[in-house]
């Protein structure tokens, strides 16, 4: 049990709460889906409910939503100008998702859904083949004029276009992988250190002593965690507007 | 997080042992896999985070941002009105702030002009009333003057008189005998010169 306590890898564990089997496929609900479900529960409900006065001077909570509100859209108006705005419920969606998944892995005992990465990865191939799709919409193929950036000599041509296909299949990959990457090391650097609390103060008086360092630690780790995950959030909307300014002007 | 990631990979392997010997609260699925990379997940979440996010971008673009605009567009316009209407009534104020300084200057001068006729008037008054007084002084003096002068001539000629007595009386008193009134008036006559 005592090996239990202190596996920093448990909290990532996946938990079928109620087991579905559609084709051969494990579909089940799990508790990665439960929390997927308490996000836009929590993400949704917070929303809602702050603007169901739709004060003209607004309180403290309807401040933040609309805070949220047009946060995004000035970063998504910034990033690709005013034609982007039509992937404004894209974006602010995808924001407030990761938001409220990385503030809620925060809890003790919660289980941290974009410290998976196919969740992120997920994410992320939506927005590529968001830009993809309409990229190639848009511009028919004059997107892959993305691939081709203005004013390289012919020559050159032939080292730049394989660079620039790479950088971009790469995108999805670094999009998700950062975000992943950061919630799964943040959360086992905490449960490490949380560990390190319980064990020494198993030792008696002089682990008990020894025991606040880690505790100090781990109150500044959580402090840094909150950070990150707001930091996050906000890294991955970003890209996303870049990603998508793309989509509507390829050639750069 | 580099600290982090190398605690990680050092764990991971002590994990998937202290998992498989106890095999306790374990979930079947993870095989002593890491658990996110673990690929019979995959399925579950993703089929789970499309339902979950689909309907939370259903949800956000139907109901929430539409409403959220819709305040912020409500409050941008009724701040802009608001604008309007206070610079309107700025202008107003302006005006009238003008047309009462304009008012204030007229007043300040019919004043002025008014009280220049008072004190013209009050000084041509004055002068006729001084003018009089001056011609009615004048008068006087002059009748003084005159009063002065015949009184001064019959004083004079009392004089005359006193001292023609007078040296009648000496020269009798000195020569004994009486001198006669005209040799003396003569005489006296001719000392006063």
């Amino acid at each position: 049990m005592a090996a239990d306590k202190v596996d920093p890898i448990h909290q990532f564990h996946i938990i079928k709460l109620i087991p579905i089997n559609i084709g051969g496929y494990d579909l089940s609900f799990t508790n990665s889906a439960l929390f997927m479900v308490a996000t836009v529960v929590v993400a949704a409900g917070f929303l809602f409910l702050t603007t169901s006065s739709r004060s003209l001077v607004p309180g403290r909570l309807q401040s933040v939503s609309e805070m949220a509100y047009e946060f995004v859209g000035n970063m998504l108006r910034d990033a690709a100008g005013t034609q982007g705005m039509k992937f404004f419920p894209l974006v602010f969606s995808l924001f407030m998702f990761v938001l409220v998944a990385n503030l809620l892995g925060l809890f003790p005992y919660f289980f941290t859904i974009t410290s998976h990465i196919i969740v992120t990865f997920g994410l992320a191939i939506l927005v590529i083949a968001t830009v993809i799709v309409y990229g190639f919409m848009k511009h028919g193929l004059g997107f892959l004029k993305l691939f081709v950036p203005k004013g390289v000599p012919l020559v050159m041509m032939v080292l730049v276009v394989p660079i620039e296909v790479i950088s971009f299949v790469s995108r999805p990959v670094s999009l998700s992988v950062r975000l992943f990457a950061n919630m799964l090391a943040g959360h086992i650097t905490l449960k490490v250190f949380s560990g390190f609390v319980v064990s020494l103060s198993a030792l008696g008086a002089l682990g008990i002593a020894g025991s606040i360092l880690p505790l100090a630690m781990a109150v500044a780790l959580t402090a840094l965690e909150l950070l990150v995950a707001l930091l996050q959030a906000y890294v991955f909307a970003v890209l996303t507007c870049m990603y998508l300014n793309d989509a509507l002007h390829p050639s750069h | 997080m580099f600290v982090t990631s190398a605690f990680a990979q050092e764990s991971a392997p002590a994990t998937t042992e202290g998992d498989t010997h106890s095999a306790t609260g374990v979930p079947a699925e993870a095989h002593g896999a890491f658990p996110p990379f673990d690929p019979a997940t995959f399925p579950s979440q993703l089929l789970w985070l499309a339902i979950t996010f689909g309907l939370f971008y259903l949800f956000l673009k139907r109901v929430v941002m539409p409403r959220v605009g819709g305040i912020i567009d409500v409050r941008n316009d009724r701040i802009s009105k608001d604008l309007d209407q206070a610079s309107k009534l700025k202008g107003e104020a302006d005006a009238a702030v003008a047309a009462y300084e304009q008012e204030l200057a007229e007043a300040k001068k019919n004043a002025n002009s008014i009280g220049q006729q008072a004190t013209d008037a009050a000084k041509a008054e004055a002068d006729t009333a001084r003018k009089k007084i001056e011609a009615a002084l004048d008068q006087k003096l002059g009748e003084a003057e005159a009063r002065i002068a015949s009184i001064k001539a019959s004083a004079m000629k009392e004089v005359g008189g006193i001292a023609e007595d007078t040296a009648s009386e000496i020269v009798e008193a000195l020569v004994g005998g009486k001198a006669s009134k005209a040799e003396v008036a003569a005489a006296v006559k001719s000392v006063a010169r």
